[in-house]
């Protein structure tokens, strides 16, 4: 299973490798998640979602739903691409 | 005002981007809040004068980019795209946030593609130093081919230099930044440009994939462009696209003119995020603040409140006595001065409430409460960001269904719609406050005043009931819904004390002339209503009462029976009339006709109670000396003997306007929200059951 945003520790930071076009609302690309960018976790609400996330200079709250649309690569952790085999 | 010249100006810009503070420097108290056409979007507009050209400044809504995805942002679209708009600005100041510029400037590109004369703004340049930024402003005015300016709006820097750039822009030229359309996908848009020859280039692409309205294109066009949206995983796919390659743009020019030494960057957002978002903490400052406002509310507006219903009782005493008697006088004492006063004394309250609501906003804790209770607010079937409109709510239904808009599912946004009237607002504290007043003693239960923990458990009933029944339309409603939440932290703010101001004045000024014309209306029908009736009863009440007396063989003082002529002829007024065919069915819950006749005119708005009670009371009882409390208080129940408002009577009373749906305005937006009466109407018949069924349980076991 590759990582995505859903699985990152507080305080934990990781590149953007794909986000599911089709299913992730535009706007959160328009706001900068884009493949590429750094996403750092800060922190989990209370009841576990959602969750607060920064990228690209954007200080942002998501769901979990849509946390684990977005893939990364940690430093420790280089994985091939899921997101493809899932549209295909 | 010869030769004087109008423009067009349009602020646009991301939300929380200080794009309110610039359009209040711009105009001060110059500007008017209306309505969009059709829809509830506040329009705000001002002017302001720039030696001989008169300036119309549109205030856009706040939004990200112009792909809408709320009717906020098609607004945005609209006005920017559509030359017949009568809002098309002829220069656009696009508001821009110097903490993130990157994300700011992304809504720039869009719009000076547009091919409109577009001027950046820099907002919070006062914050530069002490965030370590600094702009090679000259080189960024050249990669972007646009007047930049440096701007602090509140602490009105740079303000005359971006008028004189709105005036006399130093750069002129148009052409889009950079070739984004053959970057992207070169033969798809050259076609494009083949297929649509009149139109710029970026202009057809919004229209292809955003505009819902075609009519204003051929039937050629409308074809081609409905041909287009066919393969619609083609368009999002390019539309990602466009927004990549935007931000690798941005990233390049950034790269040349921004830097921001990390070093001196500070945490204070951090630190505090920390602390408010806390799992326990950040539920008990929650908590504490909700307390705080409402405590607020209560005790804070008592003062000037029995100031104004004192002003008025004295006003009143005192036009009587110098007015000749008469007809006219009878409207103004028992007609006017009542409902003016009615609508008056509310405003202590919603000030302090708006005061509340807008620091909450402005400080940016708002989004921190809609973070923690998503979670909470989902098993509801709302989101978080249904905690807006149910705080927003405690003022008024009204700005509240409107803020419902950024819910973006619809399920979770009509639930929210369809509940907030529950949550107490600022209309239905005169009525608890004077029932309470009547029938809850002035004492004290474990050092906590009774009364102020009677409206306390209003609060949490009318929040309680809100939940219980969202929870139970969750279950019910099939609605399709596909929601997906994205909210911006914004950084933490100290208020500005000008935009809290003009926020209050403005929300303030809408109740009053809105709200208040219905009340004070209503209030001069209910005076003819009481003073008028049936001839054949209402013209003979002198020669009626009369022969009664002698019947009964009593003996009264002139008082006695002025008094029993009055109580007579309200009987037999229309107003009597109507109340007392309407009082086999209120009977169960405890009331009488005259409690009846507040019932049915607060059907237009819950607040006129108190103005009706005033009103019928002074038509019968002409001692104006005593306050509407006081009067009320005097009133007994023939049938007893006792006082007619006693604890089941008022407690009833309390449930019933804790639950039911009493307020016209609320139904008329609900329905232009909704598109439909089908939603208002169930709301009307619904809550107005609930309420009639727990004033009736009050009741009887209360007896």
């Amino acid at each position: 299973m590759s990582k995505t945003v859903a699985d990152l520790k507080i305080g934990e930071k990781g590149t953007i490798k794909e986000v599911c076009l089709n299913d992730i609302p535009l706007k959160l690309v328009e706001m900068g998640c884009m493949p590429g960018k750094e996403i750092t976790l800060k922190q989990i609400a209370p009841l576990n979602d959602p969750l607060y996330i920064t990228v690209n200079g954007s200080h942002l709250a998501i769901r979990k739903d849509i946390a684990k649309l977005i893939q990364i690569d940690t430093p420790e952790n280089k994985q091939q691409n899921l997101c493809e085999t899932v549209k295909s | 005002m010869r030769n004087s010249k109008v423009i067009t100006v349009a602020l646009v810009g991301n939300p929380n981007t200080g794009k309110t503070s610039l359009f209040n420097q711009l105009t001060g108290l110059n500007q008017k809040v209306g309505n969009y056409p059709g829809v509830t979007v506040d329009r705000i507009e001002g002017s302001c004068k720039l030696n001989d050209t008169i300036c119309r400044i549109i205030d856009l809504p706040g939004t990200y980019s112009i792909n809408p995805n709320t009717i906020d942002e098609s607004i945005v679209l609209d006005t920017l795209i559509n030359k017949d708009n009568p809002d098309h600005p002829d220069v656009v100041v696009v508001v821009a946030d110097i903490n993130n510029l990157k994300r700011n400037l992304f809504l720039f590109t869009q719009i000076k593609d547009l091919g409109i004369p577009t001027i950046l703004a820099i907002n919070m340049a006062d914050e530069m130093d002490k965030k370590g930024i600094s702009i090679d402003l000259e080189e960024l005015q050249k990669q972007l081919k646009s007047d930049v300016v440096l701007i602090s709006a509140r602490k009105n820097i740079g303000i005359d230099e971006l008028k004189k750039r709105i005036l006399n822009p130093s750069i002129t030229n148009n052409e889009s930044l950079a070739n984004f359309s053959e970057r992207i996908d070169k033969d798809f848009f050259d076609k494009i440009k083949e297929d649509f020859k009149d139109l710029a280039l970026y202009k057809a692409w919004l229209y292809i994939t955003q505009c819902n309205d075609l009519s204003i294109f051929s039937k050629d066009y409308q074809n081609k462009i409905e041909k287009l949206r066919e393969n619609e995983s083609k368009l999002s796919k390019l539309q990602h696209r466009e927004t990549v390659l935007r931000y690798q743009f941005i990233n390049n020019i950034l790269k040349k003119t921004y830097k921001k030494e990390l070093a001196k960057a500070t945490d204070l957002r951090a630190t505090l995020d920390k602390i408010l978002m806390h799992r326990i903490f950040g539920y008990v400052i929650f908590i504490l603040i909700l307390f705080v406002i409402f405590q607020s509310v209560f005790s804070l507006a008592q003062i000037p409140m029995d100031f104004i219903d004192s002003t008025f009782t004295k006003l009143n005493t005192i036009v009587k006595s110098n007015l000749p008697e008469g007809v006219l006088t009878s409207l103004i004492t028992e007609g006017i001065i009542p409902g003016i006063g009615g609508i008056v004394i509310f405003i202590p309250q919603i000030v302090i409430l708006f005061l509340m609501v807008a620091i909450l906003e402005e400080t940016g804790y708002m989004s921190r409460v809609v973070f923690l209770m998503d979670k909470i607010m989902r098993r509801f079937g709302m989101s978080g960001k249904s905690v807006v409109p149910l705080i927003s709510g405690t003022a008024c239904a009204i700005p509240a269904i409107m803020a419902s808009r950024n819910i973006s599912g619809w399920k979770e946004r009509l639930i929210t719609i369809l509940v907030t009237p529950f949550v107490t607002c600022s209309a239905r504290i005169p009525v608890y406050a004077i029932i309470i007043a009547l029938v809850i003693p002035r004492k004290n239960f474990f050092g906590i005043g009774l009364q102020g923990l009677t409206l306390f458990m209003l609060y949490f009933l009318g929040f309680a009931a809100a939940l219980t029944s969202a929870y139970i339309l969750n279950k019910i409603l099939k609605v399709k819904n596909k929601s997906y939440f994205v909210i911006e932290m914004p950084n933490y703010k100290i208020p500005s004390a000008k935009n809290v101001f003009y926020t209050i004045v403005e929300k303030t000024k809408a109740f009053v002339f809105g709200a208040g014309k219905i009340i004070l209306a209503i209030s001069i029908v209910l005076w003819f209503l009481a003073t008028n009736g049936p001839s054949n009863t209402f013209d003979k009440a002198e020669n009626i009462v009369e022969k009664e007396i002698k019947l009964n063989n009593k003996s009264l003082s002139d008082t006695e029976k002025q008094q029993k002529l009055a109580t007579y002829k309200l009987e037999h007024s229309y107003i009597g009339i109507l109340g007392k065919t309407i009082e086999p069915v209120i009977k169960p819950l405890g009331y009488d006709w005259k409690i009846g006749i507040a019932l049915v005119s607060s059907f237009a708005a819950r607040e006129v109670f108190v103005g009706t009670l005033a009103t019928i009371y002074s038509v019968e009882n002409s001692d104006n000396e005593k306050s509407i409390t006081q009067k009320l208080s005097a009133e007994i129940n023939p049938q007893t003997g006792e006082k007619l408002f006693n604890l089941p009577v008022g407690m009833s009373l309390l449930i019933f306007y804790a639950f039911a749906m009493q307020c016209m305005s609320t139904l008329a937006i609900v329905k232009r929200e909704t598109k439909t009466w089908k939603w208002p109407l169930y709301q009307l018949v619904g809550m107005t059951a609930i309420a009639y069924l727990f004033a009736f349980l009050t009741y009887t076991i209360l007896k």
